[in-house]
């Protein structure tokens, strides 16, 4: 049982519905946003303890979001991590350059995504 | 994990050919040599969308297939490319093979493995950087399910002989020596620590040489670095694993407890104290004085404090949970102190225990009910309406609107409460008032939920722009095409089964309509011809017209075809509307020509069957060379009805006011009578078959003199027929209910509903009596009119 809330933010509907699915039945609370501009905005009206992000994302991309939310001080230390399917190690460098704490590569096995998420949370 | 997926494979499945939709239309707003960032971005992250779902169905062959296609986008938005017409319809042909494919996964069949894979290569072939599709290969062996999970990228890169010599390896040395800035990004060094506690036994040393003296401190940097040695076979990907997003940040040294000759150097940084336990205590005491010294000296906040203490948590919460202390947020500054040593005992408890028995993530949960996805309320996906499953997504507004009138309504009904409790004839005005706020009240209502039903006709009109590049290049011919309306909102029902009509006038348009280019500058109009697809509302129908400004019809050659082939006789000279109204008979074609296209003979005659099946109806206008136009008018929705109740005797039937042209007193004069099967009615220069409708239900009408009824004409299928009934009565909206469902198909009848005296009355369906008529009397099948009505001869 855990007190977390977790800020999931990704356009696809599928990938949501499965976030939420894999988090919410680990006992996470999760919140969606469908954009990076509706993530940010959420970001700033309630306090997540993790933020999950796709990169690609209309309006806002998720390297803009997590270089958006490392600027607020309530997240400049919180886990962020970019949802991503590059297995390109230059993409995840800029990741980091950016501020993200991590990446789970899509697609994700539930179990795997669970384990990453212990390395930020527990 | 017991995930269940059947929901989120349905929303892949919708999602993924929304996001074809947007692909092509995307793709065909493209322009030749002009990169547009945004249009290319936007399909860019559909297939990349497309792509990201697919991995989760392990639907590996759509995930190559899409990362080709988003590759060679990628190469796009990056301009190594200069956009060209081939390449926008290479783009195309991987739209529609995606689309064929994830069809084909839906419905659990089997698609053209083949074009699949030629489209898959020549998308390849087309990529700039060659090397990319070498992706097939990394793809599989990043399958997410694959038993053994192996990471794709490892540091300092293990041979395979290493591997093997580290099966047995009784254990890990590690040295992290973090960046100062690594806490910025979120990791917190002791989460990494406790998950490496779960491989094996750990034991942690810290390093706090590097902590400067108080002023020079910052709190939000990280000064220690760690020694740990991990005891257990444990495999080195792992570890790597775990390591696998600080890498960057920090220095790494990790070696191998065992084989000493394969030792790896030991890094000039390494810390220098002495091993063992002792290490930790200097550190915890260390700690307790900065703790409170910095209280004392520089204010700090606790959590701040812990941090730098620790160098592990950055917030309060963390460290807390770590220590599984029930402490909710907030605790205050003088909590800090225990909770140092609760810490402490962590980080002890993980240097001998192997944790597990803190961890107790899987305890299964039930799975909470799926949140109302926001996404729900964007739009109507339009091969949601295609799918087998018969659902619906509604805007949120009209739901709101729903509960809003229910509101009212609610309202409405107290109010009439109210009224009654103390009801007297004072109070009938106000009872008045009450009962039309009702009728308001319902109406509305009826109006919303009916519109829950109501789709913007955008989901048919969007195919249109791909259906008309495709083929303006097939027939060679400029066409642009221009929709409007698109937002008018159509019942669902009606909407599909529009569809195909639709796309069979825009076809002929495109192919017999529109002229070629060089004909076109002939007849003095411009190269580029235009189609206009437009849809509006008119009283109480929708209107859809395909208006083009080609050729139109020749109405020499329809006559000519129509005598041809017996459809007109060489003396009779129709009015313009009669001969345009033939080309919607079976059989009728003007074209000469047959492609594959259309002009295949079974058209019009379709397209009109269809619309009238829904009730509705179709007309052409066309002028020579200059264009023509179809004018659909479809009912708003079929649920409902605009009826006319008429009196047969007892009885109560109704009609569609839509089928009704006009209804007469007769005069016996009028009337022919032929024998044995038919009496037909002389009205203006028709003759039109009377059919009394109490001899076809078998009821006792008023009267059985035609003079003391009334004749209704009817049209249906085209042909019209006149009922003789006893009485108007009222026009009203009727609630279809079917028969079909609950009782059985009687030819004649569409249907019934329930009237405001609860009584049930029956439907009439024209064109099904107008059969039935014709069967009954048996009659040698008289030659049809070419327009209505049957001709009898005199």
């Amino acid at each position: 049982m855990t007190d977390y809330n977790i800020l999931i933010s990704d356009d696809s509907v599928a990938m949501r519905q499965m976030l939420t699915l894999t988090l919410s039945d680990a006992s996470y609370n999760v919140t969606e946003a469908n954009d990076g501009k509706q993530a940010l905005e959420l970001a700033k009206s309630q306090s997540f303890d993790l933020i999950i992000t796709d990169v690609n994302m209309p309006l806002l991309d998720g390297l803009s979001l997590v270089r958006e939310l490392r600027a607020l001080p309530e997240y400049q230390f919180k886990p962020i991590l970019l949802l991503t399917t590059e297995t390109d190690p230059e993409k995840k460098k800029k990741a980091k350059t950016v501020g993200a704490t991590g990446w789970i590569i899509k697609p994700f096995d539930p179990d795997k995504l669970l384990a990453a998420i212990r390395k930020v949370l527990r | 994990m017991p995930v269940d997926l059947t929901e989120v494979r349905k929303l892949f499945f919708e999602e993924s050919f929304e996001n074809l939709d947007v692909m092509e239309s995307s793709l065909l707003d493209l322009e030749v040599e002009t990169v547009d960032q945004e249009l290319i971005n936007s399909i860019f992250r559909a297939a990349h969308s497309i792509k990201g779902g697919a991995g989760i169905f392990k639907f590996d062959h759509v995930t190559d297939f899409a990362h080709a296609a988003e590759t060679l986008l990628d190469e796009m938005r990056n301009e190594e490319h200069l956009i060209t017409q081939s390449l926008i319809d290479l783009l195309l042909r991987s739209v529609d093979v995606l689309r064929m494919m994830l069809s084909a996964l839906q419905e659990a069949g089997t698609y053209d493995f083949q074009e699949a894979q030629a489209c898959q290569n020549e998308l390849q072939r087309a990529l700039k950087n060659q090397s990319e599709s070498e992706y097939d290969k990394t793809a599989q062996s990043l399958s997410p399910f694959a038993a053994n999970p192996q990471v794709t990228e490892i540091p300092q890169s293990v041979t395979t002989e290493e591997s093997k010599a580290l099966a047995t390896n009784p254990g890990w040395h590690i040295l992290f020596k973090p960046d100062l800035s690594m806490l910025k990004t979120g990791n917190d060094p002791i989460n990494l620590f406790r998950e490496l506690a779960q491989l094996g036994d750990l034991e942690v040393k810290v390093d706090t040489s590097q902590m400067p003296a108080l002023p020079d401190l910052d709190p939000q940097l990280c000064y220690l670095n760690w020694e740990l040695i991990l005891h257990g076979d444990v495999a080195r990907a792992e570890i790597d694993e775990i390591f696998e997003w600080v890498e960057d940040e920090c220095e790494l040294q990790i070696t191998s407890l065992e084989p000493p000759s394969e030792q790896v150097e030991v890094s000039p940084i390494a810390p220098s104290y002495d091993a063992g336990d002792a290490a930790i205590e200097p550190v915890s005491s260390k700690q307790d004085t900065v703790v409170q010294e910095t209280k004392a000296e520089t204010g700090l906040q606790e959590s701040e404090v812990v941090t730098e203490k620790e160098s592990v948590s950055e917030t309060e919460t963390s460290v807390e949970a770590v220590v599984e202390t029930d402490a909710s947020e907030g605790v205050s500054e003088s909590d800090t102190e225990p909770e140092v040593s609760d810490t402490q005992a962590v980080v002890e408890t993980a240097v001998f225990v192997d944790e597990k028995a803190t961890s107790t993530p899987d305890i299964p949960a039930p799975i909470k009910t799926p949140e109302v996805q926001k996404g729900a309320a964007e739009g109507v996906s339009h091969h949601a309406l295609e799918a087998t499953s018969n659902s619906i997504r509604v805007n949120i507004d009209k739901i709101d609107s729903l509960i809003n009138m229910v509101g009212e309504l609610v309202i409405t009904q107290s109010m009439l409460d109210q009224i009654g409790e103390n009801f007297d004839s004072s109070r009938i005005t106000h009872l008045r008032d009450g009962l039309a706020q009702l009728e308001r009240n319902s109406r509305e209502l009826q109006e919303n939920v009916m519109r829950i039903r109501m789709l913007p006709i955008s989901y048919s009109f969007n195919r249109f722009p791909r259906l008309v590049h495709d083929l303006s290049a097939k027939f060679g011919k400029k066409i642009e095409l221009k929709l409007s309306g698109e937002q008018t909102e159509l019942d669902k029902t009606v909407l599909e089964k529009m569809s195909d009509p639709l796309v069979h006038l825009v076809r002929n348009a495109l192919d017999h309509g529109i002229e070629m280019p060089e004909q076109r500058r002939a007849a003095g109009k411009s190269e580029t011809g235009e189609l206009h697809l437009h849809a509006f509302h008119q009283g109480g129908n929708i209107i859809i017209q395909i208006n083009d400004d080609g050729a139109g019809f020749d109405l020499d050659k329809i006559r000519a075809k129509a005598i041809e082939k017996g459809f007109l006789n060489y003396d009779e000279h129709p009015s313009q509307e009669q001969l345009y109204d033939l080309i919607f008979q079976p059989g009728f074609s003007t074209v000469s020509q047959v492609t594959d296209v259309s002009g295949r003979g079974v058209g019009m005659d379709v397209v009109r069957r269809n619309i009238r099946a829904l009730g509705g109806s179709i007309e052409v206008k066309s002028q020579r060379g200059k264009g023509s136009t179809f004018t659909i008018r479809l009912p708003l929705t079929l649920a409902i009805l605009d009826g006319q109740l008429v009196r047969v005797g007892e009885e109560i039937y109704i009609l569609s006011l839509l089928s009704i042209i006009e209804s007469l007193r007769i005069k016996t004069e009028l009337v022919n009578s032929f024998a044995g099967f038919a009496e037909v009615y002389r009205l203006r220069d028709e003759y039109i078959p009377i059919l009394r409708l109490y001899d076809l239900f078998g009821i006792t009408p008023t009267s059985r003199k035609l003079e003391h009824g009334l004749l209704v004409i009817v049209e249906g299928d085209g042909q019209k027929m006149g009922l003789f009934v006893d009485e108007l009565l009222s026009q009203q909206q009727i609630v279809i209910k079917s028969l079909e469902s609950n009782y059985k198909k009687v030819e004649g009848l569409s249907g019934a509903t329930i009237l405001g005296d609860g009584s049930v009355a029956l439907i009439l369906d024209v064109a099904g009596l107008i059969h039935l008529f014709q069967s009954q009397i048996k009659a040698p099948h008289t030659r049809f009119h070419f327009l209505s009505g049957v001709r009898y001869e005199r």
